[in-house]
């Protein structure tokens, strides 16, 4: 029976005055005794909403009560029949806008707290060294993907186990795509978590090659010729960031979140002993109110800079996670909501010195359901600042689709595929945000997934 | 692994280096460049390919030690490895477009500065194995800084050195070797300058005065170079544009030169910074 005399159960966490300093991972997760007890509030609902709101169905109250039950690898292996990369989406996925949402316990404002429940599983199950690779004999075909970021190595995972040959191309040096150069250490270890996730799927006989840009170093219709490839995923993410187009954007002191992150993340600039130079300055403005954004926030930060979210809605609008935005504002963080930048200013040398914002004010919805803002004439105001942070979005890399005949794009570059990721090209598969433009993990894991189950449809013709 | 197969010191300063990457010497083309790094602390170094060998699967580097990244790649050895290189980045030069009966009727000059004359290499001798005339001035400080000369000379139809001191060739710039051949009546199709983008600005104001088409090769700051981080962003023409893959090549007269010379010093009280460092720690 469901325990629902108690609270939703606390996780703990590091405290936010030592993290901002540092870039450990915030959130320490739960331990075994935490796990069972927060699991048996689970009330094993007969249409459960929390698995319809999950992008690739887990079956989460079958592994929740697996483990309310003390069977952590019965609970691993139920999760592992969905998901490959458990112990990433456990830290990474919106919960509150898909399974947890979805919880019936939500009504009262306290649903099963589900993504911690999956990464203890995940994590436990790493620290136990247990896996649950099973895999299916050879059958001889080679297939190709695109980049391994969530999409590509959710695609690779699934066409392993069915014995496929797959070989990742991956253009950066290190595998994993935005998990790797996106998503900051003290959100997502890097070693710990994502390698360990990655030589898992190794195991499984994924061969990874690094420094390979497709599009440059090699065509798709190269890997599908000469190379013997008999299809071809793309999942190579939404790579460019998107600029505001306003006076200042040149001046020294002025980035994109990514190359901020990249910096960081995938350089470790902020260890010393990293070659790369990051620079945070004293002050640092962020402008954008997403995940990214809150990401490069926190990141400045604990490089030492004070810092201020710039964003043109309100809170209720933010895009970012809610614990991220929780996490932001303990840490110290400054929200200066409904304002837009309309310049940044320089000094005499063409190094930032101002960020100049119009204030906002929100007005009718639009057609997405958002009131849109609407700038306040006249009501300009200056923020001083050394850093300027531009966080508004990525799109899709035009380096695969310009070099590959008959694939087809749309106007924002985004790759044209049907829901189970089929392409213009025969053979050829895309999701993730190549397709979809900047989303999440999770909706690209689904997307590669898809993919893979339509590639083995194909080929097994 | 990326195995430094060949190591020749060209200056006290400057190294050559031939490394293995199969799949990127059979990709790479003339106007290319490529990311190295020696090792997992090592920051993404830009660099020109001077030179690819589809037979042997290798690419040609060369290297100047200005800070403490380029020194490590620098101390590098024969049969050492890179940690990674990848590539080729960036656009291959517009002429790789044109036939061969085209660009046979075609007169080229280079003016190449300093380190820039590697990636100039390339280009000459594609254009020179098709039958076009080329001309090349390259610029060093001193006779000592010169690099590649034998080669350089196998592949034009001129070559005009200049140093800062007269130690070899003219004693000048190359800005003013450019003006007296135009001065004199040698007319070209297209010029292409690569180097130091101080240099690049005056051959720019330099080539205005006599019309002549030019192309530069801009070496921007770049973390992945595929598009990703926008830190190579240069105003070509009023609009923003990455030279990772919109260039490195772009029209001369399009490019905002003061704003770039700019941009490249973002980072340098740092690299300074870990420069000291790292002699210190030696």
């Amino acid at each position: 029976m469901a325990n629902t005399k108690i609270d939703r159960v606390p996780v703990r966490e590091q405290d936010p005055k030592v993290r901002a300093t540092n870039f450990d991972e915030v959130c320490y997760g739960y331990n075994k005794e935490e796990a069972m007890l927060e699991a048996s509030r689970c009330l094993n609902c007969r249409r459960p909403g929390c698995m319809l709101a999950c992008p690739v169905s887990v079956k989460i109250p079958a592994f929740i009560e697996k483990v309310a039950a003390g069977d952590f690898e019965g609970a691993g292996r139920i999760i592992a029949m969905d998901s490959s990369l458990p112990a990433i989406c456990g830290r990474v996925c919106p919960q509150e806008s898909q399974c947890e949402g979805s919880c019936v316990l939500n009504l009262k404002g306290q649903p099963v707290a589900i993504g911690k429940l999956e990464r203890f599983v995940a994590d436990w199950s790493r620290e136990n060294g247990i896996s649950y690779n099973d895999k299916e004999a050879s059958n001889g075909m080679k297939v190709a993907v695109v980049g391994s970021g969530p999409a590509g190595l959710a695609c690779a995972s699934d066409l392993a186990k069915w014995g496929y040959d797959v070989t990742i191309f991956e253009s950066l040096h290190k595998p994993g795509g935005v998990l790797q150069y996106g998503i900051p250490e003290f959100r997502l270890p890097k070693d710990k978590v994502v390698g360990s996730e990655i030589s898992k799927l190794k195991e499984l006989g994924i061969k990874i090659e690094t420094n390979v840009i497709v599009g440059r170093t090699i065509t798709i219709e190269q890997l599908m010729g000469e190379e013997g490839f008999s299809a071809v995923f793309i999942g190579s993410g939404a790579g460019l960031p998107k600029f505001m187009n306003i006076p200042g954007e040149s001046l020294n002191g002025v980035f994109s979140a990514n190359e901020f992150l990249t910096r960081n993340n995938l350089m470790k600039a902020y260890s010393a002993e990293s070659d790369t130079p990051i620079y945070a300055g004293h002050k640092a403005v962020v402008v954008g109110g997403g995940n990214v954004a809150m990401d490069a926030a926190r990141t400045a930060l604990r490089l030492g800079a004070e810092v201020t979210i710039v964003y043109r809605r309100t809170e209720q609008e933010l895009p970012a996670r809610a614990e991220e935005v929780h996490h932001a504002k303990e840490e110290g963080i400054a929200f200066r909501m409904l304002s837009n930048p309309v310049e940044i200013l320089g000094d005499e040398k063409g190094w930032v010195r101002a960020i100049r914002c119009q204030e906002m004010e929100l007005g009718v919805p639009d057609a997405s359901g958002r009131r849109s803002p609407v700038a306040v004439e006249g009501s300009y105001f200056d923020i001083e600042t050394d850093v300027v942070i531009m966080s508004l979005g990525t799109s899709p890399n035009p380096l695969i689709a310009g070099t590959t005949p008959g694939l087809e794009v749309d106007r924002r570059g985004c790759i044209v595929a049907s829901a189970d990721g089929a392409t213009s090209k025969e053979y050829v598969y895309a999701g993730g945000d190549a397709v979809t433009g900047a989303a999440t993990v999770i909706l690209a894991m689904g997307a590669g997934r898809k993919a893979a189950r339509a590639i083995d449809e194909k080929l097994k013709k | 692994m990326y195995e430094i197969l060949l190591k020749k010191e060209l200056t006290p300063t400057i190294t050559l280096m031939e490394v293995s990457a199969p799949r990127l010497a059979a990709s790479a083309k003339p106007g290319q460049f490529l990311i190295v790094r020696t090792d997992e602390n090592g920051e993404r170094i830009p660099l020109t390919v001077c030179d690819y060998d589809k037979e042997r699967g290798s690419v040609t580097i060369v290297t100047q030690k200005v800070g403490a990244s380029s020194k490590k790649i620098c101390d590098l050895q024969q049969g050492e490895s890179f940690q990674d290189v990848s590539g080729p980045l960036g656009r291959p030069s517009d002429f790789i477009a044109l036939s061969d009966e085209e660009l046979g009727k075609m007169r080229f000059i280079f003016i190449a500065g300093g380190l820039g004359t590697a990636p100039v290499y390339p280009q000459a001798k594609y254009l020179h194995e098709r039958g076009a005339k080329v001309d090349i001035i390259v610029g060093a400080k001193t006779a000592d800084m010169l690099i590649l000369e034998e080669e350089m000379s196998k592949v034009c139809d001129h070559l005009y050195i200049c140093t800062d001191d007269g130690s070899k060739g003219m004693k000048g710039l190359v800005t003013e070797k450019l003006a007296q051949l135009c001065e004199s009546g040698e007319k070209y199709d297209q010029a292409v300058s690569i180097g130091p983008m101080i240099m690049m600005k005056f051959v720019t104001l330099t080539a205005k005065k006599y019309n002549l088409p030019l192309v530069v090769s801009l070496n921007t700051l770049m973390v992945d170079g595929t598009g990703m981080c926008g830190a190579c962003r240069v105003t070509v023409g009023g609009k923003v544009r990455f030279a990772c893959v919109e260039g490195p090549e772009f029209d001369a007269y399009q490019v905002d030169f003061d704003e770039a010379l700019r941009r490249q010093t973002m980072y340098k009280s740092q690299e300074v910074e870990a420069d000291h460092k790292c002699r210190i720690r030696n």
